[in-house]
């Protein structure tokens, strides 16, 4: 199993690069994650998206797919592509340390 | 394609104007976006309904010859089955958050997908870049598709 290190911390990735222990995660890792995705800065509105996926994630047990996303997390899916462009749901959930949400809407 | 051999970019052409020949394309195109895969919809002969503003709250299930339904084409072909059995299908598919065509059309423009018609279907129905939705960025050619479609893979429905 591949490992990582962010903010100090080895954690547990699988191939793709995702959290395969969303409890490893904290809230300081998120900034590396995104850089090394390509995103420089998180602004309020990343913020407001990766909240909503670990609550989604914690309550649920998977993440959102991108409609949903759209629909409950208050951003809509124009604005999500222009703050996570390599796809929203994908990117969203390695930042916030979530298994990659399986879906096909 | 990336070195790993993950496609980046996807041209999709739609085709067909049934509700089981539309869908497939634009799951395809809105996967694509959602996994960052630059898209692209291409619309020709029956799937421009699918785009067609006054068409496309309108596309039916086929009940008749279509043999994936396992219906009787006798019984397929009597007036209002088609209405009745799109009805079903689209109930189901709202419970499955999944999109109506003219949402699912929006939400894929929104994702930054490209869509567009094609030159000779539109000549051929005597439409015009009005009668479409105004998602839909340009009318253009099979040459022109396929300049647009270079370096990525190209999906037929």
């Amino acid at each position: 199993m591949p490992t990582v290190t962010y903010a100090g911390t080895n954690v547990a990735v699988n191939d793709e690069g995702f959290f395969t222990d969303p409890d490893q995660w904290r809230e300081d890792m998120a900034p590396e994650i995104a850089n090394a995705a390509g995103i420089d800065t998180l602004t309020e509105q990343h913020w407001q998206v990766l909240k909503f996926m670990r609550h989604e994630y914690a309550e649920k047990g998977t993440g959102p797919t991108v409609r949903a996303l759209g629909r409950t997390s208050g951003v809509s899916i124009k604005q999500l592509y222009q703050l996570f462009p390599k796809g929203p749901a994908k990117l969203a959930a390695k930042i916030a340390g979530i298994p990659k949400p399986r879906g096909c809407i | 394609m990336a070195d790993n051999g993950k496609i980046e970019k996807v041209s999709i052409v739609i085709s067909k104007g049934s509700l089981e020949g539309i869908y497939p394309g634009l799951i395809m195109a809105n996967g694509a976006r959602a996994e960052g895969m630059e898209a692209n919809l291409f619309f020709t002969f029956f799937g421009l309904d699918a785009i067609h503003r006054g068409r496309h709250e309108h596309i039916k299930l086929a009940t008749v010859g279509n043999p994936g339904l396992h219906l009787a084409t006798w019984a397929g072909g009597f007036p209002g089955v088609s209405t009745v059995m799109t009805q079903y299908l689209s109930r189901k598919m709202e419970k499955l958050d999944i999109p109506s065509i003219p949402e699912f059309v929006e939400m894929i423009a929104d994702t930054g997908a490209g869509l567009y018609a094609c030159q000779a279907s539109v000549d051929l129905f005597g439409l015009s870049k009005d009668d479409f939705v105004e998602q839909v960025k340009d009318i253009i050619t099979v040459g022109e598709f396929y300049d647009l479609a270079a370096g990525g893979q190209i999906i037929f429905t």
